[in-house]
């Protein structure tokens, strides 16, 4: 069952359009990994969708409802939540009102600081301290753990293992999986590791300069397209076909 | 000297109360309002208006003007306040600097420029003192503003730590787009801030009318000694208000024993000292600090060259 509908999206900066008449589907619990160069728009995407960025033209559709133009957070309140880039906590506030300023202002749900606390577990002796004072993998927990706290439908995670040691990212990706099995929440992961974003997602999107360039299940592409369309070597292909 | 000293703490509790909404506004929507002072000047005017027309008493219009003036500060965020902001760094001051002139003119207009109090609407209150040992005296009006001060700070801290409204204004004044990425409508948050601010100004203007002589020229330097209390207390910080109230306070009263001028004299030059302070520990923690730029001053040396590596380095 279709969730999330994104038909001719476009966004841009100023004069420079990041985000070129993208168009994709997202199902009920699938994983959708968004891959590409820096500056291939994957970000401008993002925040379009979570509506901190104005979409220039084109359709988002949540559960068949428009949202294109709805602030951020009335996207929350109909389910799509976002993991930003480098995390944005609230650094003075401690991590369980971090958790809890999402529950009480997001979507009802079976999310609760309960729920979050079981399925990140490592969050639990965390509760009172300062987000500002957590270690990387630590904030990056909170961060996920404060959207679930909104009961998303759709999941957005930008660019969650960056910055973080290889022990994190191995210890985040197995959260992650766990979340995959317990939720039927939809995500779309912005991963920068091509073998990682493969592995964890149901299917991929390639973008390049602003459009998607390739599309499909990971293993049956295979490493060598997916790296093709990520430098555009795919892409040059086609044009000069 | 300690009569001085106490009226000066009690007098803290005052600039506490018109300082608060000062440092909530910056604090929670980064905006900086020229107008404070006057809206200060305008809930005691309507204070006055209700209770010389309206015949209420003084307590019951003070409570009365409370929710006009948040429905005022409320009304000016929503309309002007939030689209200034937009403007950069500039335009607020300009329009709230407007807002003022607007303000006092328009009071001008209405009430006339006859100096005014509410002393004479609330008995004896406003001479009447407790004689405490060592011939200290100490009136109960301070007393009862020092009070209220902490009370209202108080449950303020109270708002903020423990209710989902005081966490939606934390987040909010952390980040606004993360605040929104959590649910958090960030523009209704900034309005209630405005609300709570204004609200704010209005009491104090209600107790400066209660002790001292008003017109509706009066908001500007209401303003500076708001300023003043943030600035030494700390910007954004509401417990800050009531320390920099106090410091202002103490620094005034011990001012006036020296001379009559030497009342507003004394809290300047305290702000000065305190403002200096802070830029320079400021600079300390950028630049390396000011001792750092003192070589370059000295013959032999190439001051521009200096100060521009040290401008540099402060950008990297």
């Amino acid at each position: 069952m279709t969730l999330l509908s994104v038909t001719n999206l476009v966004a841009g900066h100023g004069l420079l359009t990041a985000v070129r008449e993208v168009s994709f589907s997202l199902d009920t619990g699938e994983v959708l990994g968004l891959i590409g160069a820096n500056g291939a728009g994957k970000t401008t995407l993002f925040r379009t969708l979570a509506g901190v960025h104005p979409a220039i033209s084109g359709t988002i559709l949540l559960d068949d409802v428009e949202v294109t133009d709805s602030s951020a957070f009335r996207r929350v309140a109909r389910g799509i939540a976002m993991v930003p880039e480098g995390r944005r906590l609230f650094a003075e506030m401690s991590v369980r009102e971090n958790l809890l300023v999402a529950g009480e202002n997001g979507r009802r749900g079976p999310w609760s600081l309960d729920g979050v606390l079981a399925a990140l577990p490592a969050l639990a002796p965390l509760l009172n301290v300062p987000a500002g004072g957590l270690s990387g993998g630590q904030r990056q927990a909170v961060a996920i753990g404060r959207a679930l706290m909104s009961n998303p439908k759709v999941l957005l995670l930008d660019e969650v293992s960056l910055g973080l040691s290889p022990v994190a990212i191995e210890g985040l990706y197995e959260q992650l999986e766990g979340l995959k099995r317990q939720a039927d929440t939809a995500m779309i992961v912005v991963e920068q590791d091509l073998d990682r974003a493969m592995g964890f997602s149901d299917r991929v999107l390639c973008m390049l300069e602003g459009r998607i360039v390739l599309e499909g299940d990971p293993q049956a592409l295979g490493k060598q397209a997916i790296t093709d369309a990520y430098f555009g070597l795919a892409h040059l292909e086609v044009t000069h076909a | 000297m300690l009569d001085a000293l106490i009226q000066g703490i009690l007098l803290g509790g005052y600039y506490a109360i018109l300082a608060a909404g000062l440092s909530l506004m910056f604090g929670v929507v980064r905006f900086i309002n020229l107008a404070h002072g006057d809206l200060a000047i305008l809930g005691a005017y309507l204070v006055l208006f209700a209770v010389e027309v309206l015949g209420l008493s003084p307590w019951v219009a003070v409570a009365a003007t409370l929710p006009i003036m948040a429905l005022i500060g409320w009304l000016l965020q929503a309309t002007w306040f939030a689209r200034t902001v937009k403007g950069g760094f500039l335009l607020p001051l300009l329009t709230t600097f407007g807002l003022g002139a607007v303000l006092q003119n328009g009071m001008f207009g209405l009430f006339g420029s006859d100096t005014k109090s509410l002393g004479n609407h609330i008995g004896n209150l406003s001479w009447a003192s407790w004689q405490l040992p060592f011939g200290i005296s100490v009136g109960q009006l301070p007393v009862i503003t020092f009070v209220v001060a902490v009370t209202v700070l108080g449950t303020l801290q109270l708002v903020l730590s423990f209710t989902r409204l005081g966490r939606a204004i934390r987040a909010t004044a952390s980040d606004p787009e993360a605040a929104e990425l959590s649910g958090i409508d960030a523009r209704a948050v900034h309005r209630a801030a405005a609300a709570i601010a204004v609200a704010l100004a209005g009491l104090a203007g209600a107790f400066l009318a209660m002790r001292a002589l008003i017109n509706p020229y009066a908001g500007p330097a209401q303003l500076i000694f708001a300023f003043e209390a943030v600035v030494i207390g700390g910007i954004g910080s509401l417990w800050g208000t009531l320390i920099g109230g106090i410091v202002l306070g103490v620094a005034q009263s011990l001012g006036a024993t020296v001379s009559a001028q030497g009342f507003q004299l004394a809290g300047h030059l305290v702000f000065l000292a305190v403002l200096g302070v802070r830029l320079y520990l400021a600079h300390s923690r950028n630049l390396g600090g000011w001792r750092s730029l003192l070589p370059a001053l000295k013959p032999g040396r190439k001051p521009a060259a200096r100060l521009q590596h040290a401008t540099s380095e402060g950008r990297s």
